[in-house]
């Protein structure tokens, strides 16, 4: 065995100089490695050195060890009454929930005519590329509070209500229109590789399992379906955790103020922003930047346990 | 077993088993649809269907005013809008075509050479999959900062080009890329720019047009670099120009809705038409997504 490695090593060797290949290598990974270090392994480790520091941007950082965090778990009335308990729900909610939702389109999609599944695709992914100043725009004149807004329009008409309601400006709800818009473009690339993977799969696959006794659509998918692309799932698992901690700015769009309206929508990213750009405490706003990539990865731990591989990473 | 082929996934021909997805699917879609199609008739109408009340979805009498307005609008703030346009079409290309080279490199190496540190190099970009760069926007600003890249035009490129997913999909695209191939090319004496750039790249057509479609994406929406690292207003995009404009008319005016109407129109089309025509690429590239 080791003789021929040696001598398919050999034949290598012949065809490329070992220094040669090395260098190529290295000069193609470059480009990619040194933006990647630059744009993400930095910020990421300087994040983690200023957590730790008073920094106004003015003086030098100040060296204070874990303060930031421990103002942060036990004083930080705002981060513990409003901005944990906001995150969490609208993580759980937009991220496995909307996940969940998108494996369901996908497996209804799969099951119907390539024409009609190709046009009812492009329409539910539309909403995760319409942009930023898209989304802005048409959720608060949908919601707008005047009369003239649609939503309140529509209500006034079917007398439901006698006057007009303040959606965007009522704390009672601001966390569910973000809620309900995040989940609204939340059908993304996930969701494109959740369609490709149930498509991908051997049909033999399930004729098997219809023999060996397999008796309804539902066993089909806890059975064969989730199984044969565990890939895929976990591909779109990330990329909704991913997406729905991305679309945290929708509730300060929508309202138009950073704290938003008593704190009802406010997420992790608007306190790293009201706290980094707005009072300019940036070793407190990177302690929380820490907090939230924490939590991120805690939800992809948790992807990567349900349907990860079992040599995987780390 | 009649019923079961009735299930089929995939299947070629309509059965009435299908009826109950549609059922489920159909008003999901226009629901879904709904603020697009607002968008859309909103970004037509004329300034007294604007106004109507209780407001009508459809546009009556379609017309071009409200492009005509945002046109004219634009060039009483001192830089007029062609000029954010065409800000936004160079960052877009250059970020664009800058990157697909970036990433088929590295996906290259990545794929189809052999060296000690590869599966640490493809475990730390699978990890930065769940990179969330809003996140890290303040060290990053500091970053931009110590390079002097402030009010800098590069500024808009360069954050953009480091995409984990980008790398990720080209690299298990190039997997399946026949080792056959590139060893045959080799034999000929092929460099490896050449075996890049004529023998694999031609092969993963549908994973470039995913990069490229998800690259546009981000930086033709993207607001953040203007917002952050620029005052120049003449090195700004048009996405800051136009969220700014939005911002400002969408208070109080009825008038203002269909110029912003219209800007969202703007921000969106592009990618619209982008996504369609790579669609079936795309699907290619994303059977091979997985996370192994």
């Amino acid at each position: 065995m080791s003789k021929i490695n040696k001598s398919i090593a050999g034949v290598k060797a012949h065809i490329a100089p070992k220094s040669d290949y090395r260098l190529s290598t290295f000069w193609l990974l470059l480009p990619y490695a040194f933006l990647f270090t630059l744009f993400i392994l930095i910020p990421v480790g300087l994040a983690l050195a200023l957590s730790l520091t008073y920094f106004n941007v003015i003086e030098f950082p100040e060296y204070k060890g874990v303060f930031n965090y421990v103002m942060l778990l036990t004083q930080d009335e705002v981060f513990l009454k409003h901005v944990l308990p906001n995150t969490v729900n609208y993580a759980i909610i937009v991220g496995p929930g909307g996940y969940l939702l998108s494996f369901i389109l996908a497996w209804m999609l799969a099951q119907i005519q390539q024409t009609p599944r190709t046009i009812i695709s492009l329409i539910l992914y539309m909403p995760s590329m319409v942009g930023q100043v898209f989304i802005t725009v048409v959720w608060r004149t949908l919601f707008s509070g005047s009369e003239a807004g649609y939503i309140n329009a529509l209500l006034l008409q079917w007398n439901l209500i006698d006057k007009p309601i303040q959606f965007l400006t009522s704390p009672e709800y601001l966390m569910a229109i973000v809620i309900f818009i995040a989940l609204w473009s939340s059908m993304g690339i996930g969701f494109l590789a959740m369609i490709a993977g149930i498509l991908n799969i051997n049909q033999e696959l399930y004729e098997a399992a219809y023999i060996d006794g397999i008796k309804n659509r539902f066993q089909e998918i806890i059975y064969i379906t989730i199984p044969s692309m565990k890939p895929q799932m976990l591909f779109g698992a990330v990329m909704s955790i991913v997406g729905a901690f991305n679309s945290g700015w929708i509730g300060v769009a929508l309202s138009g103020t950073n704290p938003t309206p008593q704190y009802s929508a406010q997420l992790l990213i608007n306190h790293i922003e009201d706290y980094g750009f707005l009072r300019y405490e940036m070793g407190y706003a990177a302690a929380v930047s820490v907090i939230l990539l924490i939590i991120v990865w805690g939800f992809s731990r948790l992807a990567y346990s349900l349907f990860g591989e079992k040599e995987e990473v780390q | 077993m009649s019923k079961f082929q009735g299930n089929k996934i995939n299947p070629a021909k309509f059965h009435r088993s299908q009826l109950k997805f549609y059922v489920i699917l159909l008003p999901l879609t226009v629901f879904m649809f709904l603020p697009v199609l607002y968008i859309i008739n909103h970004a037509f109408k004329p300034l007294d269907e604007l106004f109507m009340f209780p407001p009508r979805l459809f546009v009556q009498r379609p017309t071009m005013d409200n492009f005509r307005m945002l046109w004219r609008a634009a060039s009483t703030t001192g830089v007029p809008m062609s000029r954010y346009l065409f800000n936004s079409v160079v960052v877009a290309t250059f970020t664009v075509v800058t990157n697909i080279l970036i990433v088929a490199m590295a996906g290259y190496a990545l794929s189809k050479k052999r060296f000690k540190l590869k599966q640490k190099l493809l475990n730390i970009n699978q990890l930065a999959l769940m990179f969330v760069p809003i996140a890290v926007t303040i060290p990053r600003y500091l970053i931009i900062e110590q390079l002097g890249l402030v009010n800098n035009f590069a500024v808009h490129i360069l954050p953009l080009l480091a995409m984990p997913v980008g790398l990720f999909l080209v690299k298990q695209f190039i997997d399946q890329v026949p080792d056959a191939l590139i060893e045959s090319a080799k034999i000929d004496g092929a460099n490896d720019l050449y075996i890049l750039t004529k023998v694999v790249m031609p092969i993963i057509g549908p994973a470039i047009a995913t990069v490229a479609l998800l690259t546009f994406q981000i930086v033709w929406n993207n607001v953040e670099t203007s917002n952050l690292f620029v005052t120049d207003e003449s090195i700004k995009t048009l996405a800051f120009y136009l969220s700014v404009f939005t911002d400002r008319v969408a208070e109080g005016s009825i008038a203002g809705a269909g110029l912003a109407a219209v800007a969202s129109l703007i921000m969106f089309v592009p990618n619209l038409i982008i996504f369609i025509v790579m669609q079936s690429r795309v699907m290619n590239t994303m059977s091979h997504s997985g996370i192994k």
